[in-house]
C-alpha cells in the first residue's frame, strides 16, 4: 500500500541558502501579479471572443454574483463536497484505525483498497450516474469515493506507525481497546490523518467538478460546462477562479492545523 | 510475594534461550535488583513478570496467583520512560489510574499526591518534552506509583540518564521507596545502583540467562548513597559482584 504518510513532509527552507535580499512575500507576491498583468495585457490584445482576462472576468463575476447565480451555484456545489468529505471521514478513520488494529480486517479490506486507490475514480461517474442518478446523493456519492481512500490510507498508515513501546505501556497498564485508541492510538496517528485529509480536500474537489459535469443540473461544474457551450468565456472563467481559491484556502487551513495538532514533535526531540 | 519458578524463554527456533530455568524469589516489600551483563536477559524476565511476554516454560506466581496477562496490582518503569508526549504531566501520572477505570474524585486526590512526591508540584500543565529526562522519569515513577501497586517493576529506569542526574534519581527513589514502601523488582546492568539500591542483588549469568547467585547487601537503612559508596563494605561487595559478573562476561569474550 502507497505511504501517502510520506507526503505530509513540510515545506521546509532550502538550509544554508543566504538571506535573500528580497523578502520571500514580495517575490512571491510580484510573481503573482506580473502573472496577472501579462494576462490582461495579453488578454486585451488579443480581442478574441473566445478568449478573456481578468478585468472582465472579475465584472462577469460581480454579474454572476448578482444575479445570485454563482452564490445558489456555489451553495450547492459546497453541500455535494461537505456530505462526501465528512462522509469520508466518518468512514476512513474508523476504518483506518481497526485496519491497523487488526489483522483480519486489514487483510480483508486492503485489496479493495489497492484496486480502488490505484484506478482512476473518474472511470466509475458515468456509471455511477447511470445508477445513482443525478440528484446530490449520487455527486456526495462520488465525491465520498474520491476522497476516502487518502484517509483511510494514512489513517492505517498513522496507527501502524504508532511506537510499539507506548502500546506496551498502554499494554502494562492493563488498557482496555477502546481507551487505547483515545489515549494512545488517534493521538499519535493525528498528523497522518490530517494530512490525510488535505490530500483528501484535492481530490474531492476534482471529483465534485467532474460529477456536475456529468449530471448537468447544478453545481460550479455545470457553470462550467454551460458556459463553455455558449463560449461566454469571461463567465466560464468565474466557478474555475472560485474552484481555485476554495483549493488553496482549504488545503492551507488543513497545512496550518497540521503545523498546530502535534506541538510535541519538537525537531532534536523524541 | 514474587516467585519466579523455571521460566524458560526463547524468541526464535533454534536461536540461544534468553532465558533458561530461571527462578527467583522476591519477599514482600524488599527492593531486589536484577544485575547482569547486557544480554542477559534482564529486561526479557522483566516483562515476564509484567505479564507482557508469556515464558516457553514455568511459571511466575504474585501474590500467590499465576501472571498470564498484565495486571492492575503490577505497575512497570520503563527504560524510556513511555510517557504520552500529547498528555500533560497531570495527565500522564492520571494516566494508570483512568484506564483501570478509578472514578474522577480519586484521580484528582491521588495524583497531585505523586506529582508531589516525585518533586514535580508546579510542572501540572508542562509537556514531556518540556521536561529534562530526569524530569520525564518522575513521571513515569508518579504514574507508576499512583496505581498503587503491590509490586513495582523498575527496567532500567535511570540507564539512559546523565551520571549525576542518575545519581540524584536514586537518592530520590530510595525516599520516596521509604515513605511508599513496595516490593520493588529494579532491573540493572550498574554493579554501584544494585548495591546503593539493593536489599539483594540476583546476579544473572549471560545468555541463557538463569539466576546464579543472590548476594546480600547487608548495609543499614536509611541509606545516604554518598555516605554508602565511601563505606569499606561498600568496596567489599563491589570488588566481590565484580569477581562474579567478570568470569560471566569472560567466559563467553567481551559482552
Amino acid at each position: 500500500m502507497n505511504a501517502l504518510a510520506a507526503r505530509q513532509t513540510r515545506r521546509a527552507r532550502p538550509t544554508g541558502a543566504p538571506a535573500s535580499a528580497f523578502p520571500a512575500r514580495m517575490v512571491r507576491l510580484v510573481s503573482l501579479g506580473a502573472g496577472v498583468v501579462a494576462w490582461e495585457v495579453y488578454g486585451r490584445a488579443v480581442h478574441s471572443p473566445i478568449f478573456t482576462y481578468p478585468s472582465a472576468v472579475a465584472a462577469a463575476g460581480v454579474d454572476l454574483v448578482r444575479t445570485g447565480e454563482l452564490p445558489s451555484y456555489l451553495g450547492s456545489s459546497l453541500v455535494v463536497f461537505s456530505l462526501g468529505l465528512l462522509l469520508a471521514v466518518a468512514v476512513g478513520i474508523p476504518l483506518g484505525v481497526l485496519m491497523g488494529r487488526r489483522a483480519m480486517v486489514e487483510h480483508a479490506i486492503d485489496p479493495w483498497v489497492n484496486v480502488f486507490y490505484a484506478m482512476p475514480m473518474v472511470a466509475l461517474i458515468p456509471v455511477l450516474v447511470m445508477w445513482l442518478g443525478f440528484q446530490t446523493k449520487a455527486k456526495v456519492i462520488i465525491v465520498f469515493l474520491f476522497c476516502v481512500f487518502p484517509v483511510l490510507i494514512n489513517t492505517y498508515q498513522g496507527v501502524r506507525s504508532t511506537d510499539a513501546r507506548l502500546l506496551e505501556v498502554a499494554r502494562s497498564f492493563c488498557s482496555p481497546e477502546g481507551r487505547l485508541w483515545r489515549d494512545v492510538v488517534l493521538p499519535s496517528a493525528a498528523p497522518f490523518i490530517v494530512a490525510g485529509v488535505r490530500l483528501a480536500l484535492g481530490r474531492g474537489l476534482v471529483g465534485m467538478v467532474v460529477s456536475e459535469f456529468y449530471t448537468t443540473i447544478t453545481g460550479l461544474g455545470y457553470m462550467i460546462v454551460q458556459y463553455a457551450n455558449t463560449f461566454r468565456t469571461d463567465r466560464l472563467f468565474v466557478p474555475i477562479v472560485v474552484l481555485m481559491i476554495m483549493g488553496v484556502g482549504l488545503t492551507g487551513l488543513l497545512r496550518s492545523l497540521e503545523r498546530r495538532i502535534a506541538p510535541w514533535h519538537v525537531p532534536g526531540q523524541e | 510475594m514474587v516467585v519466579v519458578d523455571g521460566v524458560a524463554k526463547r524468541f526464535r527456533q533454534g536461536a540461544t534461550a534468553a532465558l533458561e530455568t530461571c527462578s527467583l524469589e522476591v519477599r514482600a516489600r524488599e527492593l531486589l535488583c536484577i544485575l547482569g551483563p547486557s544480554g542477559s536477559g534482564k529486561t526479557t524476565l522483566l516483562r515476564i513478570i509484567d505479564g507482557l511476554l508469556r515464558p516457553d516454560s514455568g511459571r511466575v506466581l504474585i501474590g500467590g496467583t499465576e501472571v498470564t496477562a498484565p495486571r492492575p496490582d503490577v505497575a512497570m518503569v520503563f527504560q524510556h520512560f513511555g510517557l504520552l508526549p500529547w498528555k500533560t504531566v497531570y495527565d500522564n501520572v492520571a494516566y494508570g489510574l483512568r484506564v483501570q477505570g478509578r472514578p474522577e474524585p480519586e484521580v484528582r486526590r491521588v495524583v497531585p499526591r505523586y506529582i508531589e512526591a516525585v518533586g514535580l508540584t508546579g510542572f501540572e500543565a508542562s509537556y514531556p518534552y518540556q521536561l529534562s529526562g530526569g524530569m520525564q522519569q518522575r513521571v513515569g515513577l508518579a504514574r507508576a506509583l499512583a496505581v498503587d501497586p503491590a509490586v513495582l517493576l523498575m527496567d532500567e529506569p535511570f540507564g539512559s540518564l546523565d551520571a549525576q542526574t542518575r545519581e540524584l534519581m536514586q537518592e530520590e527513589l530510595l525516599r520516596i521507596w521509604r515513605s511508599h514502601p513496595k516490593t520493588l523488582v529494579f532491573v540493572t546492568h550498574s554493579i554501584d545502583e544494585a548495591i546503593v539500591l539493593g536489599d539483594r542483588i540476583a546476579l544473572m549469568t549471560h545468555r541463557p540467562g538463569r539466576i546464579r547467585e543472590i548476594v546480600d547487601v547487608d548495609i543499614a537503612r536509611p541509606r545516604d548513597p554518598e555516605a554508602v559508596r565511601l563505606s569499606p563494605r561498600y568496596l567489599e561487595l563491589r570488588s566481590y559482584v565484580w569477581q562474579r559478573l567478570r568470569s560471566e562476561v569472560g567466559a563467553r569474550g567481551a559482552p
